[in-house]
């Protein structure tokens, strides 16, 4: 019988092609989207957790009420013991100190005096520690455009874009002039072992990253950090257990009124992104939802228009004593034949489509930037294996939806009155 | 008779006027007390943070409104910086990096050592009648003194703050509080002056609490430990070259 069908609408191109052209442009449009935004939503949580959030992020709770200035004096003391404390109680987790700062780096000429100068947002990571992840963490390694890591006390990387104005090298020095955590005067004079473009304005205009002992020196900050980062060893931002340890941790200090104790946040709980990964948590069962009933309103619609145009067949099968039922099972076999065909085509030409967007991705930098979240300038698409399937539920369920509401008609002919109508 | 009539009202003028002076003459006395060709003096500001409270000693060397330098003597850290001010430009002077970097543009605004106090602020040296047109709002008690309540108002544009208003002590005519406004309206700093001391001849407040009121805290206190008015000063103190010495 299914032979028979697929046979059937094969060779009537007339019933077959312009249902499955639409599905397979619904499918290739959901296939696509869902990667997009899969990339997209990826992106964003990767570069906020790597850059600035962590997957859970311990501070002070003055310097938590007061994030975005980064107010380094009131930032954690006792960052070791706090480390040790933190390891020992959530071992599937690495914990990592940063400390943020501002300030002013200065270029001199040959007499040391002020050549140029630029703000400066400034980032300190462990570069030296054996088997530090961080610089990978940041894609520091990917992103060097000139020179190396850091690889001593006293080598920065500067950002590219920095680098280019005042026309620095790898070997040049330039001073940090800022302010040490108890609000002196900080001035540092640092070699550039390199320059770096991470892709964010942010970061690019410019960067300094230097070494977290160089940044306790000269920031006066001994065993103290801004902030603890803390990253599940999966490597993948896992909500629940962020919240797990996240209470647990703040579960211990509950009782305490000092403005400096420890406090932990995880990442949803930052840089409003928890409303976006609402958004990517139900992103891809929203789209399909919609291009279903989209789909089945334009299927149903071309199911009537096929339904008009088979008017006569429906008869003569009927007048010829098929069963109503079995028409409509039939046209609904039809319908499930021409959903498969136009899922797979849209599915190939969805992945192609997504395969071209995780390679080379859309620069959107000009239209993302000025947010408090971190955001990368490039975005692209992540094939996943929910791509491969997911075409298939709006694919084959709008087509059967569709030939299901066109179908209802056949149950509406009178068999006494076909015989008439057919000999018109 | 005439006479006797004519004298009483001269003197009942004469009173009237010493009563209630003008903004200009006011705020010449003021500029009259608070300013000098040179001035000397050791100072010790303590910025107090929500952890700890710091206290810096510097000594400092003015001329007039175009020059002065300052050279911060503690705490350790600290030691050794200096600062350099000719004109418009300012220059600080770091040991530990051997550098001399210049402070300019947006950067001026930025805090000192942490306290309430901007770059800007240290830098403004001019006559106030200079800069500002001055009107008399009336008279207060203050601490239990008389002040005159004077309105400044910005007649040029490159000035921190468009707007002032000063509480002047009418028998020292020295401010006793200021509050400093952005163009829009809003309060920016209020100061606050105390200990008025007699210093070679003229009333001086040795303590200034600065507080910046777009900042948390309790302000910051600038304290005189000895001042000189109208010493001789070597020239060469304000040049780049004393920074490294």
């Amino acid at each position: 019988m299914m032979r028979f069908l697929i046979t059937g609408i094969l060779r009537d191109k007339n019933r077959s092609v312009l249902p499955a052209t639409v599905i397979a442009i619904g499918v290739m449009l959901t296939v696509l989207f869902s990667a997009w935004f899969k990339g997209v939503f990826t992106d964003m949580i990767d570069v906020n957790a790597n850059f600035s959030s962590g997957h859970n992020r311990v501070m002070t709770r003055a310097y938590a009420e007061n994030e975005s200035q980064r107010p380094n004096d009131l930032a954690i003391l006792g960052v070791d013991t706090l480390l040790s404390s933190l390891h020992a109680q959530f071992p599937d987790m690495a914990w990592v100190p940063r400390i943020h700062f501002g300030g002013i780096l200065d270029v001199p000429d040959a007499r040391g005096e002020t050549r140029g100068q630029g703000i400066a947002v400034g980032q300190a990571i462990d570069f030296f520690s054996d088997g530090t992840r961080e610089p990978e963490r940041m894609n520091i390694p990917g992103s060097i455009v000139m020179g190396a890591l850091p690889r001593q006390s006293g080598d920065a990387l500067v950002s590219h874009d920095f680098a280019e104005r005042f026309g620095l090298k790898p070997g040049d020095a330039v001073t940090l002039f800022g302010s040490t955590m108890e609000g002196g005067m900080s001035f540092s004079n640092f070699t550039i072992s390199g320059t770096v473009r991470f892709g964010m304005q942010a970061m690019d205009r410019g960067a300094i990253l230097i070494d977290l002992s160089d940044a306790r020196a000269a920031l006066d900050m001994e065993d103290a950090a801004g902030e603890i980062l803390g990253f599940l060893n999966t490597g993948k931002y896992d909500e629940a257990r962020a919240l797990s340890v996240k209470e647990a941790f703040n579960q211990q200090y509950a009782s305490s009124n000092d403005e400096f104790a420890p406090v932990m946040q995880r990442l949803n709980d930052q840089n409003s992104l928890e409303e976006y990964l609402a958004i990517s948590r139900y992103f891809s069962g929203v789209m399909v939802l919609v291009l279903v009933l989209a789909l089945s309103i334009v299927l149903w619609n071309t199911g009537l228009i096929g339904g008009l145009r088979r008017y006569n067949e429906f008869g003569i099968r009927l007048a010829m004593g098929e069963d109503k039922g079995h028409v409509f099972r039939s046209l609904l076999q039809e319908a499930l034949v021409i959903g498969l065909m136009g899922s797979v085509v849209g599915t190939l030409v969805g992945l192609a489509g997504a395969w071209y967007l995780e390679t080379y991705g859309i620069n959107l930098g000009s239209a993302v930037q000025g947010g408090s979240m971190m955001m990368p300038e490039v975005f692209r698409a992540s094939i996943s294996p929910l791509n491969y399937w997911i075409g298939f539920i709006p694919g084959v369920f709008s087509v059967l939806f569709g030939n299901a509401l066109a179908g209802i008609g056949i149950f509406r002919r009178s068999t006494a009155t076909l015989f008439k109508e057919l000999s018109v | 008779m005439k006479n006797q009539i004519l004298l009483v009202l001269l003197v009942l003028g004469a009173c009237s006027v010493q009563a209630q002076p003008t903004a200009t003459a006011i705020i010449a006395g003021v500029e009259k007390n608070m300013r000098s060709r040179t001035r000397i003096f050791e100072s010790e500001m303590v910025v107090h943070g929500r952890r700890s409270s710091r206290t810096m000693v510097s000594k400092s060397y003015g001329e007039g409104d175009q020059k002065s330098f300052t050279e911060y003597l503690s705490p350790a850290r600290e030691a050794g910086t200096k600062m350099l001010k000719l004109e418009k430009q300012l220059w600080i002077y770091a040991p530990g990096t051997d550098r001399t970097i210049q402070i300019s543009g947006h950067m001026l605004r930025q805090s000192v050592m942490g306290s309430d106090l901007s770059y800007e602020d240290m830098m403004e040296d001019r006559a106030l009648t200079d800069i500002y047109d001055v009107k008399l709002l009336g008279e207060e008690t203050l601490e239990s003194r008389k002040v005159y309540v004077l309105e400044l108002n910005a007649r040029v544009d490159d000035i921190a703050y468009a707007r002032r208003k000063m509480w002047i002590d009418a028998a020292r005519l020295v401010p006793l509080k200021e509050e400093l406004y952005a163009r829009g309206g809003q309060l920016l700093k209020r100061t606050t002056l105390s200990e008025v001391q007699q210093v070679q001849g003229r009333w001086f407040p040795m303590k200034v609490v600065y507080k910046d009121m777009l900042k948390d805290g309790q302000g910051t206190e600038f304290r005189i430990r000895s001042i000189r008015f109208d010493q001789d000063i070597p020239a060469h103190i304000f040049s780049k070259a004393a920074l490294k010495q």
